[in-house]
Order: structure tokens, then C-alpha cells, then sequence
């Protein structure tokens, strides 16, 4: 169906190409899932398969690509439209119309297919993705998995032979990932149709998987079979990882797969984890419990109208502890973390956070932010000049804006160990390598978000809050977070994350907070709470329950110390 | 008489059981709503009469309070009236201030202190006496511009004006892409706004209460030049991205296909359009000098317009698109644009009454008369509220319960500060 023949594509002024001597076949009716870190040319891949790469994107391409026959090089993508359907990361920047049903029918329209048969493609496919009740909603009041499932509409209807997804569920909450996953796979068993998936949920697409092409980054590309391609490519999921450090052969790609092999190696485990091990080991492995809170909360109460987003909820934040706040989509974590910064709506409630007990919703904003320091969901917002160096140099500006001297309300002393200052010095620390003159806008999304913080703790909150950070994070991107908070753990800041990950949050916090419908619902250690219940956690837990083990990395010290000597 | 394809209500029979239960709700064609509110702006156009002019009003309320649908862009009409009662009320507003002076015959409603004008601006006179003639003409003329304004209101109310640009030309398909992708980019575009102000403030950049100790008076310019940057350029950044990420999703999705089209072809077309252009501009030009004879002035326009037809024409074959679920044009449509093109033909022709009668003069002051034909033209186009099928009802509107996920929760504390 799709072949790739010494593919090779570079850009105008890249030092280096991003595809070389690439030679691929993804067979009809396959699912290939193209993994591979950020930046290193998955996008390209995928768009090369319709044409976007090289006649919108620019670049030269080498080599030829063939998709049904066609060949890319001498077919606009407008004139594949018919045998490629292309689903972007971010639904809503593709819809051109704005009510569900005339989404459905526009690449229909452009095929000129009749209109009689335009009407029966659009009812079949409102019932074969389950949004039939949406017909006449407009667009922008969509949920984003509707949003997304919407767009695979509009792309199945015309038909098409071959259906590529540039990370579909990268911009989503988990649940509508879910959604948007069952569709997909569904697609693949009852239609029988090409599919090719970028992906960075591995641990829910790896199953369903026929083939993966791995890019690891230097411009080549292995295809094979999932479970050979797992051995040896460096993004995996944590059952992937657990199978390799067991030594299981084949690798296992799912949580039942690995399950059936785990008795062998619960046998061989200590009943608990070292405690001295990880961060997350009990929730008592530092001096967490510290005397004097950095923030409290009391009856915080949010409303946007009628609805009420935060009712009375009440949080203290402790001097060293990372506490993840976790809940569905509209729970309230979002409107909790601005209230406590003092920037958002807060209609009752105290807080008092950093050593004095300032509430910041009074101060003013350059001294609220060295309290607590909030990075949002969208870091990028922040950015606003050309270069990295500029933001940084602007970051201390900021920074040196609020201080104590510059007779600013009561504003507090920065937090414990690190001073307020360079910009530039925090950068280097937490994400080293970041080119000066680049434009912020060019980062990787784990590089923004370096960068935000980077200017955010310039200004040596007391407290940092970050939301939903790990949004379209490769997994190296995220274990990079997880040290760098870590650090800053150790230096003595409280830190909060809103996050749908229980991966992340597992590896990442020692206290987990649970919201639903704006309410507090659990409040206890990460490993209370995530071994409680089966569905909400990590892929380890659920191989080795009723062990407690967490991460990899558990698993991997208690062998270690059961067995000296016996891995490797 | 409409068979489901075309129609786009699903529920049969609101229709009362005194009539016979056969009409489907479905939409107008907007084409047809457009002549037929066209026709009676024209109509409106031709006469200050306030008795016609109210007709048009009356009928024009009917229609819309009828046949309207419930959708957001049907519930402007409120605003188009209140948009021609300040229409009117500025026109009367200047007569009264600005006096054009009063004859003994006149009756005086009232006295202005005169406001003394320097004598190179005698032009103009500022307070003196106002004459209810004066006031009265002033209203009536501010009424047919009011009732112009309605008429549009009208059409705007009754078709969907998304539905509207859908039936403009092949070869103007373009324009219509254009309109319909910047009207859903607008939302997106103050919710990026909101956005960026309040991420402004996590930066530590004075919101809009302080300016902090530092930023003192002189400053404030630089500060405005600041915050200027602070929130366009991140939004624009986003627009930008945003229409990149559009321009590549409508690439890949057939958009612009070049269909069966040759070079020759294109150019021929091309060359028709531009031809077509010119003719008509030049054609205006010669039917509005008087020096050139009429019949030139007609040749060349009638010419430029086939041409331009022909050009249009030619480029909308070239592309081959289909339309999804396009409105029918049925016998209802042929009454609703009838009854509105007749109704203009009647105004213009002045034929079958007195021509007088469409602007009565107020001077002196007399009620004035109603003529018979135009009268009746312009409630004959009343039949519109009936031959137009009833609306569509939305099928189980879905929405209450189900709530725009994340709008709604995000804070949306900096957008109301």
C-alpha cells in the first residue's frame, strides 16, 4: 500500500536531514504506529506519505514514495485526498466548517462525490465513531475527544485507503484518548483500513500494533515486528521495560500479556519495596510531614457562573513534597491552582502561602509570583520575544521587579536555596543545551516548558504549580521532569502538579490528591493511593499486585539487592 | 412536496390538523428570503411615504416573527430595529439642531437660542425655529433608511447566512471558504486573547490594576508599548500557527483539486473575468456621464456583465466540487422571490398611480394619501410568511445537558477582571 523507497528529506537550512535512505512497506489493512522521540521525524514520516512533505513543508525530497500506486513527488496532497485521510494533533486547527455534519461532508464535497452518496457515507460514519447525537453541534462547543473523533470523520468519509494520525490523543485528557484509541483500533478491525499512527501513549496502542517503525533519531528508520522493535528502541512503556529487566522473551506488549509471566517474578521479589529507594517508595521516605506548610488553603471556592468549579476545598502544600492533583477533565484542578496563585477567580476562601503567611491573591502580580509560581497548561503563552536569550534576560528583569527592596507589599524572601537571579544559571541546571538564539516558538514542547519554568523560578517562588505538564511530552521529556522537580523537591520548594498521568505522577510525587466535581475526594501517599484501586494504576502495579511496587525502577533496586549480581 | 434529501427537518406534522399535514418543515432557500427582502428594500428605497413605509415594517415583522428558526444568528432582528429606531432619531435629532429656517406658514413647535456662527461658516445654522413640517420630513426620510436597514435585518434573520454563501458561484467558492473560515476563527481568537492576559500576570506583568512603584507616569507609554507586545505577539503567534495548521489540513483534504482544467482553460477563463471586469466598470462610468450617449453607456455595461457571467461561468466548471445536502428550489421559493421582485417592479414602473404619492411633500402639513397598486404590492409580499414552509425544529437539542468541556472550566478569571 504505502512504500517507501531510499526516502530522504531535508529541510532548507537543517545541518543535518531529518529522513536519510529510509526503505519501508506497510502492507493494506495494516496498523503501523511509528514511535520515536520528539524531533525525530515522525511528523515528516507521516507527511510524507500524503505529500504534505516536501509541497507544503518545503525540504527536498530523495528517493519515492509510493501510496497506492501513486507516486508522492508528482501528487499535490489535494489530489491524494482521496486515497490518504490525514488527522492532525490538534483537532480544531483543521476544521474548516463549523457544525459537526458539514465537517463530515467537506472532503466529499471537494471529491465531488454525488450527493445522495455523500449523505448515506456521512450517516455511516456518524454511527461508526458513536458521535450520531452530535450531528448538529457546532464545533467549538465540543469536548476534545469529540473534537478528534470528529475530525477521523471528516477524513473516513471520503474513503480513503490509507488513514494517517500525527498523534491524534496528544492534546487530550486520558479519557477522551480512550475514545479516541477504541475508535481508531475499531477502525482497523472492522474496516480493514491502512492505518498509520504517531503516537506517545504507547502502553494503549502497542497491542493492537502489526508493525512499528522506530526513528531513532539519526535520520533512519527500523520497521519489524512490535515485539522485536521494542528490544531495541529507546521509547518504551513501562511493561516493556519490566519484561526487559525480567528477561521475559518475548518482550510482552500488554499489562495481560506480562501478567501471565509475573508469578515467576513476584516469587523472586521482596514483599515490600527499599524504602531507601525511590521517591515515591512510602510516602515516608523523607521528612515530608514538614512542621510549617509553605501554602494553606481553606474553603476555597471558585464559580464561574452557576457552576460552582472549586467548592470549599481546603489543601495545605508542604516544604519539599511534590503532590500530584489528578481527576477527569472539569474536576477543578485548573481553576484550584490559579486560585491559589492569586491570579484566577476566587470568590471565598483564605490562602496563605510562602514563610510570612502572604495571601498572594492580594499582592500584587511581580510579588504574588514570587510566592507561588504557576506554570499554565499552555506554557507557550508566556513566550513573547524572539529569542531564548531575550526571555531569560527579561525573566530576571521581571524577577528583579518584585523584590523585597523595591518597597513592594510585604512581599516574602525568596524560597530556600536558590537564590533569585539568572535565568540563564536555572535553564542550565534543569534542561541543559537549550540553543540561546532559537526562537522560543521553535522549542520542543519539553523545552518551552524548561524554559517557563526556568523563568518562573527566577523568580524563587516558594511554590510551584505546574498544570498538566506532561501534554504532548515524549517519555524522555517527562523522566527530565520528573529529576528536575525532584531537585527542586530538594531545595526545599513545595510543588504541586495537575496531571492525568499515573505513570508520571507514579514515578514523580509522594502524595497524590484526588478532585471530582470540585471536591477533595482522597488526600493521602502516592502509593496508598494508586495501588487502591486496579483501573487507576501504573502498569506495573497492575502486573505484579498484590505486590507494591510501583515503577521499574523498585522493582529493579529489590532484585538488585534480593540477587546480587544476577542481572546482566 | 418536500421528499427528506433536501429538507432539514426530521419532525413531520407541527402543521395544524385543519391544514393538510403534507408541508415538512424545512429552510427557505436563502436565495429566495435575499430577492425577496431585496425587493422590498428596493421598494422602500423608492417612497418616504410613512404609511407604505410602515406597511414594509408590518410586514417585514410578520414574516420574520413567523417563519424565523431559533438558531443564534436567527435572534438579531431586535438589534436591526433598535439599530433603525437611532437611525431615525439621529435624522430628526439633526433637523432640529441644524435649522434650515421656517416660513410664516409653518407650524413652530418650538424655539432654539441660535447659536452664532462665525460669517465664513454661515452655512450652516445651528438653533432657530423648529417646524413640525421640518421634524415630519426629517422622520419620514429617516424611516425609509430605517426600513432599508430592516429589510437586510430581514434576510439575515430568516436565511442562514452561512447556507447564503454556499450558493454563491463555483468560481467565487474561494470567497466563501474565506468568510466561513474567519467567522469560526474569531472565537478562537478572543479565547487566545483571554488567554495570554492571564498567563501576562503569572509573568509578573502588571495587570490591569497595578503598574507597580517602578513604572511611574513617564513610563506608562513604554509600558502600554509592552503590554501591546506582551499579548499580540503570543496571539498572533497562535493565529499564525493556527492558519498554517489550517492551510495544511484543507491541502490534505482535496481543497483547491484542479479537476479536469488545462492551462488554456484557466487562462481563458482568466482573461474572460478580467475583460468582463473592466467592461463593467467602464459601462458605469458611461451610464453616469451624460455627455455619453445612453447607448453606449448600456452596450459597454450589458457587455462587461457577459462577460464577467461568462468568465464565472468558465471557472466554475473548471472546478468540480458537489454540494452537500443543497437547498431545493421548489414552488415556495418561486412565490416568496416572486412576491418581493414584484413588489419592486411595482415602486419602480410608476405606473397605475400617482408618482406623487410615494413622496408626499409636507409642506404644508396634510395626512398624507395612500396609493392603491403600491400598497397592495407591498402587502401581497406578506405571502411569504405563508408560502414559506414552517422551520425545522432541531432534532432533540442535544446540548443542555452536555457542556462545552473545557471553556467553561478553565478560569476565566483574567477575561471578566
Amino acid at each position: 500500500m504505502i512504500e517507501f523507497d531510499r526516502v530522504g528529506v531535508r529541510y532548507e537550512d537543517a545541518v543535518a536531514p531529518v529522513l536519510a535512505g529510509v526503505s519501508l512497506r506497510i502492507d493494506e489493512g495494516e496498523l503501523c504506529l511509528v514511535i520515536g522521540q520528539t524531533g525525530s521525524g515522525k511528523s515528516t514520516l507521516l507527511g510524507a506519505i500524503n505529500g504534505l512533505v516536501p509541497h507544503f513543508t518545503g525540504g527536498t525530497l530523495a528517493g519515492r514514495v509510493l501510496v497506492d500506486g501513486r507516486d508522492t513527488a508528482a501528487c499535490p496532497p489535494r489530489e491524494l485526498a482521496d486515497v490518504v485521510g490525514l488527522v492532525g494533533q490538534d483537532p480544531l486547527a483543521g476544521f474548516v466548517t463549523d457544525t459537526v455534519e458539514e465537517e463530515l461532508a467537506y472532503t466529499m464535497e471537494q471529491l465531488a462525490i454525488a450527493p445522495a452518496a455523500m449523505r448515506a457515507r456521512c450517516e455511516e460514519t456518524l454511527d461508526l465513531l458513536g458521535i450520531a447525537d452530535l450531528r448538529h453541534r457546532a464545533l467549538l462547543t465540543l469536548s476534545g475527544g469529540q473534537q478528534q473523533r470528529v475530525a477521523i470523520g471528516a477524513a473516513l468519509t471520503a474513503h480513503p485507503r490509507v488513514l494517517v494520525l500525527d498523534e491524534p490523543t496528544s492534546a487530550l485528557d486520558p479519557t477522551s484518548a480512550e475514545d479516541v484509541l477504541a475508535a481508531i483500533t475499531r477502525l482497523v478491525h472492522d474496516l480493514g483500513i491502512t492505518v498509520v499512527l504517531a503516537e506517545h501513549r504507547l502502553e494503549r496502542v502497542l497491542p493492537y500494533a502489526d508493525t512499528i517503525v522506530y526513528l531513532p533519531g539519526d535520520g533512519t528508520a527500523v520497521a519489524g515486528e512490535p515485539a522485536a522493535i521494542m528490544g531495541v528502541a529507546g521509547v518504551v512503556p513501562p511493561v516493556v521495560e519490566l519484561g526487559k529487566l525480567a528477561g521475559w522473551e518475548p518482550l510482552p506488549l500488554s499489562v495481560r500479556d506480562a501478567r501471565r509471566r509475573a508469578p515467576e517474578l513476584r516469587r523472586r521479589l521482596p514483599g515490600q519495596p527499599l524504602a531507601a529507594d525511590g521517591r515515591s517508595a512510602s510516602g515516608t521516605s523523607r521528612p515530608a510531614a514538614a512542621p510549617a506548610p509553605l501554602l494553606r488553603a481553606h474553603g476555597v471556592v471558585v464559580r464561574y457562573g452557576p457552576l460552582v468549579a472549586v467548592r470549599a476545598v481546603g489543601l495545605a502544600l508542604h516544604r519539599g513534597e511534590i503532590t500530584a492533583l489528578m481527576g477527569r477533565n472539569g474536576s477543578g484542578k485548573s481553576s484550584l491552582l490559579w486560585a491559589i496563585q492569586g491570579s484566577g477567580r476566587r470568590d471565598a476562601g483564605s490562602v496563605s502561602a510562602g514563610p510570612d503567611g502572604a495571601d498572594p491573591a492580594r499582592l500584587s502580580p511581580a510579588a504574588a509570583r514570587r510566592v507561588v509560581g504557576l506554570v499554565p497548561q499552555t506554557p507557550a503563552d508566556l513566550l513573547y520575544l524572539d529569542t531564548v536569550r531575550a526571555e531569560l534576560a527579561q525573566a530576571d528583569r521581571d524577577a528583579r521587579a518584585g523584590e523585597p527592596g523595591s518597597a513592594d507589599s510585604g512581599s516574602p524572601p525568596g524560597a530556600p536555596g536558590s537564590p533569585p537571579g539568572s535565568a540563564a544559571g536555572i535553564l542550565d541546571a534543569i534542561a541543559p543545551g537549550i540553543a540561546r538564539d532559537a526562537h522560543p516558538r521553535d522549542l520542543s514542547a519539553g523545552q518551552q516548558l524548561a524554559l517557563v519554568l526556568a523563568i518562573q523560578l527566577a523568580a524563587a517562588p516558594a511554590v510551584i504549580a505546574l498544570d498538566e505538564p506532561t501534554r504532548g511530552l515524549d517519555y524522555q521529556a517527562k523522566a527530565a521532569l520528573t529529576g528536575i522537580l525532584a531537585k527542586l523537591a530538594a531545595q526545599g520548594h513545595a510543588i504541586v502538579v495537575a496531571t492525568h498521568d499515573v505513570e508520571f505522577a507514579t514515578r514523580t510525587c509522594d502524595r497524590v490528591v484526588v478532585m471530582a466535581e470540585g471536591e477533595i475526594v482522597t488526600d493521602d501517599a502516592a502509593a496508598t493511593v494508586l495501588t487502591a484501586s486496579p483501573t487507576f494504576a501504573p502498569q506495573v502495579a497492575k502486573i505484579l499486585a498484590p505486590l507494591p511496587y510501583l515503577t521499574v525502577a523498585q522493582v529493579a533496586a529489590a532484585l538488585d539487592s534480593a540477587e546480587p549480581g544476577s542481572r546482566r | 412536496m418536500s421528499q427528506g434529501t433536501g429538507s432539514a427537518g426530521q419532525d413531520i406534522g407541527r402543521a395544524p390538523p385543519g391544514r393538510r399535514p403534507v408541508r415538512l418543515p424545512r429552510a427557505l432557500h436563502p436565495v429566495a428570503w435575499w430577492c425577496w427582502a431585496i425587493g422590498l428594500a428596493t421598494a422602500a428605497s423608492r417612497t418616504s411615504n410613512p404609511l407604505l413605509l410602515v406597511l414594509i415594517l408590518a410586514v417585514l415583522g410578520l414574516v420574520v416573527a413567523l417563519r424565523r428558526s431559533a438558531a443564534p444568528w436567527a435572534r438579531g432582528y431586535r438589534f436591526y430595529l433598535l439599530m433603525a429606531l437611532v437611525v431615525i432619531a439621529i435624522r430628526v435629532g439633526f433637523s432640529v439642531v441644524f435649522t434650515t429656517g421656517a416660513s410664516a406658514r409653518d407650524h413652530i413647535l418650538l424655539t432654539l437660542p441660535v447659536v452664532p456662527m462665525p460669517s465664513w461658516y454661515s452655512g450652516v445654522r445651528i438653533g432657530g425655529p423648529v417646524s413640525a413640517e421640518a421634524v415630519l420630513s426629517a422622520a419620514a426620510d429617516g424611516a425609509r433608511l430605517a426600513c432599508l436597514l430592516c429589510c437586510i435585518g430581514a434576510a439575515n434573520t430568516l436565511a442562514n447566512p452561512k447556507r447564503a454563501l454556499r450558493v454563491l458561484p463555483g468560481a467565487l467558492y474561494e470567497l466563501g471558504v474565506a468568510v466561513t473560515v474567519a467567522l469560526s476563527v474569531a472565537p478562537q481568537l478572543v479565547e487566545s486573547v483571554g488567554r495570554v492576559r492571564r498567563a501576562r500576570r503569572l509573568r509578573g506583568a502588571a495587570g490591569p490594576k497595578s503598574g507597580g512603584p517602578k513604572s511611574g507616569g513617564p513610563k506608562s507609554g513604554r509600558h502600554r508599548f509592552g503590554l501591546l507586545r506582551g499579548v499580540a505577539i503570543p496571539v498572533l503567534h497562535d493565529a499564525l500557527d493556527r492558519s498554517l495548521r489550517l492551510a495544511a489540513a484543507m491541502d490534505a483534504r482535496g481543497y483547491g483539486r484542479t479537476g479536469t482544467a488545462t492551462a488554456a482553460s484557466r487562462r481563458l477563463t482568466a482573461a474572460c473575468l478580467l475583460a468582463g471586469l473592466a467592461g463593467l466598470c467602464l459601462g458605469g462610468y458611461e451610464l453616469l456621464d451624460p455627455t455619453v450617449p445612453p447607448a453606449v453607456g448600456v452596450g459597454g455595461f450589458t457587455a462587461g456583465t457577459a462577460l464577467a457571467v461568462a468568465g464565472l461561468v468558465l471557472g466554475g466548471r473548471r472546478v468540480s466540487r458537489s454540494r452537500y445536502r443543497p437547498d431545493p428550489w421548489r414552488w415556495p421559493e418561486w412565490v416568496v422571490a416572486a412576491s418581493g421582485l414584484a413588489c419592486a417592479v411595482v415602486l419602480w414602473a410608476n405606473v397605475g398611480y400617482d408618482p406623487a404619492a410615494l413622496n408626499p411633500a409636507f409642506y404644508p402639513l396634510h395626512w398624507p394619501s395612500l396609493p392603491v397598486l403600491p400598497a397592495v404590492a407591498i402587502l401581497v409580499t406578506a405571502v411569504a410568511a405563508v408560502a414559506a414552509p414552517p422551520v425545522p425544529v432541531p432534532a432533540a437539542s442535544a446540548a443542555p445537558g452536555t457542556r462545552p468541556a473545557q471553556a467553561a472550566l478553565e478560569p476565566a478569571a483574567g477575561v471578566s477582571q
